[in-house]
């Protein structure tokens, strides 16, 4: 992975110089708190509801061991022995207290690490492709570029005071696991027919309020003019993008407003006076950021390991985590495992500082001493030995870490809710808790299958909930907690934005709600389809239906069919007080 | 209505200054707007209604609003001693890129004057985008704020004040 020069560690610690005096102004009030607000929003910092929240960059979702370890000693020292990875591929502490940023801030720099632009109306840290570098499916390993377009958005003097948060991603594989149209500017890596590199640029994506998939602005834009090129979006995005309205400054309405073709036409003028300039990236700075990137030492191993495929067949916990937890790799004799941060019981993605120490450990013997974090919220060991994964298994099950659920209904992309975030509308962490409770048996997950279930707490959509398979959506209702429902949202290269299938239900309704749409997905699936398939066969109608045949039987947890599903929970786990160790 | 600050920061120090900026009060109009006084710095609309009256004045500066563009500017630079952009707020970023385009696409070489919201943790940024004059709002100690233009000896990107990114100015490390 990337490793600091001299000019990255200068930088880091002026930072941290800077950031520093900042808080000490806020402290001696020479700093108002709404001058300090959005200075510490450009560093990550949150003023939440129990303390300071603040949000470390993982660049791009690579960490090294080292780097693990030191977010164990943060938690330790100064949170509750705890932290949480993000959608956006960073990791996020929740209490912290003001003035120990400053240390914090110094640690992280110590090992390469900061909370530059993790929030903020900025360009905000880059996300990438978990699997970048390892999957079968690569085109082009965007990490390189990747840390070519961070150093360029770092303290862009220009771009500092955007009309809104302007977030990028980029991927070079076939499949976006990167989720590159629902981004403001998503970069999908590709070759065009001479070979050479280059970007198809979409813009305007976004969830939130108004979900948007971006619009293809340029098809082919060559490597060497990514910042240029970038910079052209930006910019006519400064200048256009509306401020009068929090709601409407994102990139995708001024696109839509435009239309593409107006928005294209201007940025391409704006280009024009910087396309082949200075800023122009050179083959020489390219090679020397790849480098980094450069396969490790892998070793000639056979495709397959016979006591894997033994214990296959007589561990079925093993054979299940095999089966969701561990993908293929592009080298014959390694695999790329998953480690699930969807315990039942836990907020999903939370990991506690004894937990990061033990996949530090994991990391540096069997998987080159790096670990990359998905936007699904689990973390990534790219490169590991076939002959290693039964160890690794057994140190992961240990750890609670082996939950062997990804891509199932537990596998929920959730967002904190309002149990800590202001702008919630309702809770989400214990709604994600209730249904893995109501689902926890683990042959009926494995019959559903593929499923991607999206929690968000409010319509700023942090939970994804427009591209989950079912998204659950909280909204206020007289101050009560309620939840809207949508189906047939999906991410990657089949994007789409979900239907929302009617009126909101109750938290202790929702379990149910799921439980009528897998039912009718079992009654209808053809062999081999997933839920998402059978849901585009059919259309909502049927699913709908359903759910709403009677409000009794909503109500009553469906009595008529209880019996076929997971025997209902009993009392309303919902209403339990707040049940992780947050609290 | 105009508000003459007697200290600025420009050229990396604080110094005295006469200019005056000249902001429309309620009910003025860019057309009734009484000029007469020296050394201003005007709003562009009133540059753009009088210019009749005002060109040929060496004492004369423009003032552009965060939804101005420099382009209004076009072909008028050298009318003016010193060209100012303001801002509204401090978080409203459209000041930076028409600064840019002030210095970068337009060859603006004169002085180039930050009003309105001007804080210390903004600085850096309004220079590096060519601002070489700034005057911090009143209520804040000018000498705090100076040392807001050396927060970072290192910078990644071109701009106005760099036309190279740090990869081509500099020989980095490789792995």
């Amino acid at each position: 992975m990337y490793r600091y020069d001299q000019f990255d560690h200068q930088l880091a610690s002026e930072r941290v110089a800077q950031f520093g005096d900042q808080v000490r102004r806020r402290l001696s009030g020479e700093l108002s708190e709404d001058e300090f607000r959005i200075l510490r929003l450009q560093n990550g910092l949150y003023h939440q509801v129990h303390a300071y929240m603040l949000r470390a960059a993982v660049p791009y979702g690579l960490a090294s061991a080292n780097q693990l370890r030191k977010f164990a000693q943060i938690a330790r020292k100064f949170d509750r022995g705890y932290a949480h990875f993000t959608t956006r591929q960073n990791i996020q502490y929740n209490w912290i207290k003001l003035p120990d940023t400053p240390e914090i801030l110094a640690e992280l720099a110590s090992v390469e690490l900061h909370a530059n632009q993790t929030s903020g109306s900025c360009l905000r840290s880059i996300t990438s492709d978990e699997f970048a570098g390892v999957s079968p499916d690569e085109i082009v390993d965007p990490r390189p570029y990747a840390e070519i377009l961070r150093q360029w958005t770092t303290f862009h003097p220009e771009f500092a005071y955007l009309p809104r948060k302007f977030k990028i991603a980029i991927s070079g594989a076939e499949e976006d696991r990167a989720a590159t149209g629902v981004h403001d500017i998503g970069l999908n890596a590709v070759k065009n027919a001479q070979g050479e590199v280059g970007f198809r640029v979409l813009v305007g994506g976004g969830l939130g309020r108004t979900p948007v998939i971006g619009s293809v602005i340029a098809e082919f834009v060559p490597w060497q003019h990514v910042i240029t090129y970038l910079e052209s979006i930006v910019r006519v995005y400064n200048e256009y993008g509306r401020r009068d309205n929090a709601y409407k400054a994102r990139i995708k309405i001024l696109v839509k407003a435009l239309g593409i073709e107006e928005f294209r036409r201007q940025v391409e003028a704006d280009w024009q006076f910087t396309k082949d300039g200075p800023c122009t990236v050179t083959r020489q700075e390219l090679d020397r950021v790849a480098v980094f990137f450069d396969a490790p030492a892998y070793q000639q191993q056979p495709a397959s390991n016979a006591s894997v495929t033994a214990l296959q067949c007589d561990n079925k916990a093993f054979s299940n985590w095999m089966r969701r937890n561990v993908k293929r790799h592009k080298v014959t004799g390694y695999a790329i495992v998953l480690l699930s941060l969807k315990q039942v019981g836990v907020a999903p993605g939370d990991v506690s500082a004894e937990q990061l120490d033990a996949i530090a450990d994991l990391a540096d013997r069997f998987s080159f001493g790096e670990v990359r974090v998905t936007h699904m919220q689990n973390l990534v060991l790219a490169d590991v030995k076939q002959s290693d994964l039964i160890a690794l298994w057994q140190v992961a099950t240990a750890q609670g870490l082996a939950t062997p659920n990804i891509g199932l209904l537990t596998d929920v992309i959730c967002c904190p809710g309002s149990d800590f975030c202001n702008l919630a509308n309702a809770r989400s962490i214990p709604l994600a808790k209730a249904i893995a409770q109501r689902f926890d048996d683990f042959d009926y997950l494995h019959d559903i299958g593929d499923i991607e279930l999206n929690i968000s707490g409010c319509i700023n959509a942090c939970g994804h909930h427009h591209v989950g398979h079912i998204g659950i959506l909280g909204v206020d209702k007289n101050g009560e907690d309620r939840y809207q429902v949508s189906i047939g949202g999906a991410q990657g290269k089949a994007i789409n934005l979900g239907k929302v299938i009617g009126s909101s239900f109750s938290a202790a309704e929702i379990p149910e709600v799921i439980a009528s749409l897998l039912k009718v997905y079992v009654r209808e699936r053809i062999e081999g389809e997933r839920f998402i398939d059978t849901l585009q066969r059919l259309g909502i109608q049927p699913f709908k239906e359903y759910v709403y045949r009677t409000d009794t039987a909503i109500a009553m947890g469906l009595a008529d069919d209880a019996a076929e599903c997971v025997p209902v929970q009993q009392g309303t786990p919902y209403n339990n007080p707040h049940y992780s160790r947050r609290f | 209505m105009i508000i003459r600050n007697v200290s600025i920061i420009k050229n990396h120090a604080v110094t005295n200054d006469d200019w005056g900026v000249l902001r429309l009060a309620e009910g003025d109009t860019p057309e009734s707007a009484d000029v007469t006084a020296q050394k201003i710095i005007v709003p562009l609309k009133v540059w753009q209604a009088q210019r009749n009256q005002l060109q040929g004045r060496t004492d004369l500066g423009v003032w552009l609003d965060s939804d101005e563009r420099a382009e209004d500017l076009q072909g008028e630079l050298d009318r003016f001693a010193v060209i100012a952009v303001n801002f509204p707020k401090f978080a409203d970023g459209r000041g930076y890129s028409i600064a840019y385009h002030l210095r970068v696409r337009m060859g603006y070489v004169g002085e180039l004057r930050a009003i309105g919201d001007v804080l210390r943790d903004q600085l850096f940024y309004m220079q590096r985008v060519g601002f070489d004059s700034f005057v911090p709002r009143a209520d804040k100690d000018i000498n705090e704020a100076l040392k807001g233009l050396n927060d970072f000896s290192v910078i990644y990107q071109a701009s106005a004040d760099e036309a190279q990114p740090l990869f081509r100015r500099v020989q980095r490390s490789v792995a």
